[in-house]
């Protein structure tokens, strides 16, 4: 049984699990609506250089080369898709190369995130939502050491 | 009133706290030892107040914070290779004064978080911006609270030696937010096609002409600058008073064997943030950790060399002290610039675009910005720093958004309470705490419980008062959501012992709404879903 109690101005609910299983009566907010971070992709399907989850990608010392190569895979209408993306992502290659210990294994693991953001990303424009949650765990996990610190 | 106006000493009864005090430069195992502990408590009456004494320990988190990563790096140099390659380079690039660029399109006044989230914000929507970062500190930018947190807890000393630590998700991960290479240096800064992020370690600008539109350094460099952003930080508090630790928590539930005291003035554990009930309840729960609490105790002087007088006179011998009495905001350009600082908050300034003036931001610490769903705010998280160092680098670049998405903060309590918390999470506001009741039930408290079914109407409006201190005592506020109100608006909410549902907690604060019955908006927040603390 659920009960309320005052002490102060401070009240204090007890919900027992009987009442929270019951759907909320009147008004809610809406759950599903979008958190006002956009992830990778942006609605209209540009690319969100800023979102978190690029890392360091996008603004280090090969992020002009990395931006040309990730569009040039994004908006690539080829049949295997980026496959038209050779020059772009040689260009890329051959900027990383130069800072070997910044591109390293660490961050090809790095791309290999950004790759599985962007399939979700773009499997999400016709599913959308439910993954949602996810997709902001990624960026807040990069962001901060938020999510981090839950052991 | 009278405990308050006493001078209750911590007194050190050998010379051991100055040995840490000159040792800890070279020490990084603050916690390492077990500390003894003399208690004693006399009673003599009297309204003395000492002098705090300049030899008198002053240093706070963020000078503790610093000085371990100083400690660490230096003891790393010799045992990874990677950050002795960093001083070489750094090195290198220290050398010739001159080589600083005269003029730079993007200066950032501070290398930390709100440094870091600029500049990544700024390269972000214009890909071959050409950024300075000018920061009076000798390490590149890096996250704070793994200092506290992650690298204190960590077992893996080698690991900790790289300053390196684990994620939750057992990912190894630096506490510097780029490495070594991802930055240029100073002088090549302005000859670089596709731009880039140099940074200047040991250095203060100690004077912004903002009409002119120049920084001048310490080192008597003027750089001049297309915009500039002010994200200073802020510097240790004096131990004078003793103020709600965040930190304490963090230390007490690290290692056993040892003995740890917390002192603070609030009357509970987080008494500024969280609602009385709750932070006596943590309280109990920190003292069920070992801890020995001192609530309610101000005026706290260290190592104070006086014969004393007191009403209340606690001695106390430590081997360490943790002080963690927060921080004031680096403000001092403000007089040089003509900036305004808050007489209130403290903090330059700014608009609700984190503009202070024409092609002038400022952004974490020592922003006292204007958000329009709560009003002027400063805030000291590493949330914040991020979030608005984002926002300034953006509008930066011309986005000219404002203020919009909330920042959030979290601490964990020991191994049983965590919580985060976003928007106004002031214990002075009236509050509607909603918790999952315990599964036990025991029979006094059901003979007093009456249905939320029967009762949502007066949840809200007259809530039935059921304070009975057999119901208190046996309540356990193990997971909830406390939502902080303005009249009936919600403001601030603390998700206690909840995960994973800070956006939809965002997203109450954003929109504003005003809801009849907090505990069915409550229903949102998994009260009674498996843990889902990752």
């Amino acid at each position: 049984m659920s009960y309320c109690r005052q002490e102060g101005k401070d009240q204090i609910v007890f919900l027992s699990k009987e009442d929270y299983d019951k759907p909320p009566i009147g008004p809610v907010p809406d759950e599903n609506e979008d958190d006002d971070e956009p992830g990778l992709i942006m609605e209209n399907g540009d690319i969100n250089w800023n979102c978190p989850c690029l890392g360091g990608m996008a603004t280090g010392p090969c992020g002009n080369e990395f931006r040309e190569a990730f569009s040039c895979f994004h908006y690539s209408q080829d049949e295997q898709k980026g496959s038209d993306c050779y020059e772009q992502f040689k260009g890329m290659q051959e900027c990383m190369q130069k800072f070997p210990s910044l591109y390293d294994n660490e961050s090809g693991a790095d791309m290999d995130a950004i790759a599985e953001e962007e399939a979700k990303a773009r499997s999400q424009t016709t599913v959308d939502d439910g993954e949602k949650s996810g997709d902001n765990s990624v960026n807040e996990a990069d962001d901060k050491s938020d999510a981090e610190t839950k052991s | 009133m009278l405990a308050s106006r006493c001078c209750r000493q911590f007194q050190r009864i050998s010379p051991v706290l100055r040995e840490f005090h000159t040792l800890r430069p070279n020490s990084h195992k603050i916690l390492g030892k077990v500390i003894k502990i003399v208690l004693i408590l006399v009673a003599i009456i009297s309204f003395y107040h000492c002098k705090p004494i300049s030899k008198a320990i002053r240093f706070s988190t963020i000078e503790l914070e610093s000085q371990a990563s100083e400690d660490e790096t230096s003891s790393s140099d010799a045992d990874s290779s990677a950050p002795s390659e960093a001083q070489e380079d750094s090195q290198d690039d220290d050398a010739p004064e001159s080589s600083l660029p005269n003029h730079v399109p993007y200066l950032i006044v501070g290398a930390g978080t709100a440094a870091f989230a600029a500049y990544r914000a700024i390269r972000s929507s214009e890909p071959k911006a050409k950024i300075l970062l000018v920061g009076q500190e000798e390490h590149l930018p890096h996250m704070r609270p793994p200092l506290s947190k992650e690298l204190w807890f960590s077992d893996d000393a080698e690991l900790t030696k790289k300053l390196k630590f684990r994620t939750w998700n057992g990912k190894e991960r630096s506490l510097f937010f780029e490495k070594e290479a991802f930055y240029c240096s100073p002088s090549d800064l302005m000859e670089l096609e596709n731009g880039g992020v140099a940074v200047v370690t040991g250095r203060k600008v100690i004077k912004l002409d903002v009409t002119n539109q120049t920084a001048y350094l310490d080192d008597g460099s003027e750089i001049s600058y297309d915009k500039c952003l002010l994200s200073p930080g802020g510097r240790p508090r004096n131990l004078d008073i003793v103020f709600v630790a965040f930190l304490m928590f963090r230390i007490s539930g690290s290692k056993k064997n040892m003995k740890v005291y917390q002192v603070f003035p609030e009357a509970g554990n987080m008494g500024k943030v969280l609602p009385e009930y709750l932070s006596k309840w943590t309280m109990e729960k920190v003292a069920n950790e070992g801890v020995e609490i001192l609530s309610k105790t101000s005026n706290c002087k260290i190592d104070c060399e006086y014969v004393f007088s007191f009403i209340l006179f606690l001695q106390i011998s430590v081997d360490h002290i943790i002080a963690a009495v927060g921080l004031e905001p680096n403000t001092e350009l403000g007089k040089s610039a003509g900036l305004e600082i808050d007489a209130n908050l403290g903090g330059f300034l700014v608009n609700s675009e984190l503009e202070a003036r024409s092609n002038i931001w400022v952004a974490g610490d020592a922003a006292c910005f204007y958000d329009m769903k709560l009003g002027r705010r400063r805030v000291e998280h590493h949330d914040h720093a991020v979030v608005s160092g984002r926002l300034a680098g953006e509008n930066m670049t011309g986005a000219r958004k404002a203020y919009q998405h909330q920042s959030m903060f979290w601490s964990d309590l020991g191994p049983e309470v965590g919580y985060e918390a976003i928007g106004l999470v002031d214990s002075s506001l009236r509050t509607v705490g909603v918790f999952a009741k315990a599964t036990s039930e025991d029979t006094p408290r059901a003979a007093q419980q009456a249905g939320v079914k029967g009762q949502k109407e007066e949840i809200a409006k007259e809530p039935e008062v059921v304070e009975t201190k057999s119901i208190a005592e046996s309540e356990d506020f193990g997971k909830g959501v406390v939502f902080y109100l303005k009249g009936k608006q919600v403001v601030g909410i603390l998700l206690w012992n909840v995960f994973g549902k800070m956006p939809i907690a965002r997203k109450i604060i954003k929109d504003g709404e005003k809801y009849e019955n907090l505990s069915e908006v409550a229903k949102l927040f998994n009260l009674y879903d498996d843990d889902s603390k990752n």
